[in-house]
């Protein structure tokens, strides 16, 4: 059997490291996930041929990446990864009494040039670990693992009002931060 | 009629779940006034494009690849998991 994991790994042993490490951005994680994606594979060969090895390998991973996340949550106080105050009221910084723009948003596009598309990104990277840890942890789930909100709201057991509220904050605070810190070459 | 804070509500919320014909409704009579939040929906939209493109270029990126030491920690793993059973 472990020969079945010596080809698997010699084949799409890169493929799935990177795409563990693009979602988790964390090379001992990334290595776990595949291990633990190797493990699964093993234990319930449920490959059918009418997929890829490829793409059935993936499935597990993706699976694997999301359990990584629950147990970090699990992990943690609830109270350090949800805000539960999270109003309306927290967004003064943003608007005035009546409801407009303190600050109007500037436009900002993705980069075309290859040089200057890397920079921004590496500012947006940043800008995201900046991110408070209340409002990084769901944003994550939703814009980088792209899971359902539903899902989301299970897993942080929380209402699907806080996920939008959250969600809201964390991007209104992505995008104020790009516009400081992106300044055009 | 919306305010801005509404409006840019509406705008994040869209991302998530598809918004009522009426919110639907009232935010585009909003978004066609108003410049600004016509902006805030554009900076999402590079947000999200961004985020996509940060993934992409990781996972195409022919350079990283899975360390042989990891790999050899891995099989070990998976050989003494079944060793155990």
């Amino acid at each position: 059997m472990s020969n079945n994991v010596n080809d698997w790994l010699n084949d799409h042993g890169d493929y799935l490291y990177r795409f563990a490490l693009a979602r988790l951005k964390d090379t001992h994680q990334a290595e776990d996930a595949v291990q633990e994606t190797m493990l699964a594979a093993i234990k319930n060969n449920s490959f059918e041929g009418d997929s890829s090895i490829r793409t059935w390998l993936t499935g597990i991973l993706k699976h694997k990446i999301i359990d990584m996340q629950r147990k970090l949550i699990r992990e943690q106080p609830v109270s350090d990864i949800i805000d539960l105050d999270a109003s309306d009221e927290s967004m003064d910084d943003f608007f005035d009494k009546t409801g407009h723009w303190l600050d109007k948003p500037q436009s900002f596009d993705m980069p075309d040039h290859a040089l200057e598309q890397s920079q921004f990104l590496s500012v947006l990277d940043a800008c995201m670990q900046k991110l408070p840890k209340k409002l990084k942890v769901i944003f994550m789930l939703r814009d980088v693992h792209e899971m359902e909100n539903e899902n989301i709201c299970k897993e942080l057991d929380i209402t699907p009002t806080n996920a939008w509220v959250m969600l809201y904050r964390a991007r209104m605070g992505l995008r104020k931060c790009l516009e400081m810190n992106w300044v055009k070459g | 009629m919306l305010t801005c804070k509404q409006a840019s509500q509406l705008i994040s919320q869209s991302l998530d779940h598809p918004l009522s014909w009426y919110e639907l409704m009232q935010l585009r009579l909003h978004l066609m006034m108003c410049g600004a939040c016509n902006r805030f929906r554009k900076q999402l939209n590079v947000l999200r494009v961004g985020l996509r493109k940060i993934r992409a270029n990781v996972e195409n990126d022919s350079a990283i690849q899975l360390p042989l030491d990891a790999k050899a920690r891995i099989v070990e793993k998976v050989r003494s998991d079944q060793h155990a059973k």
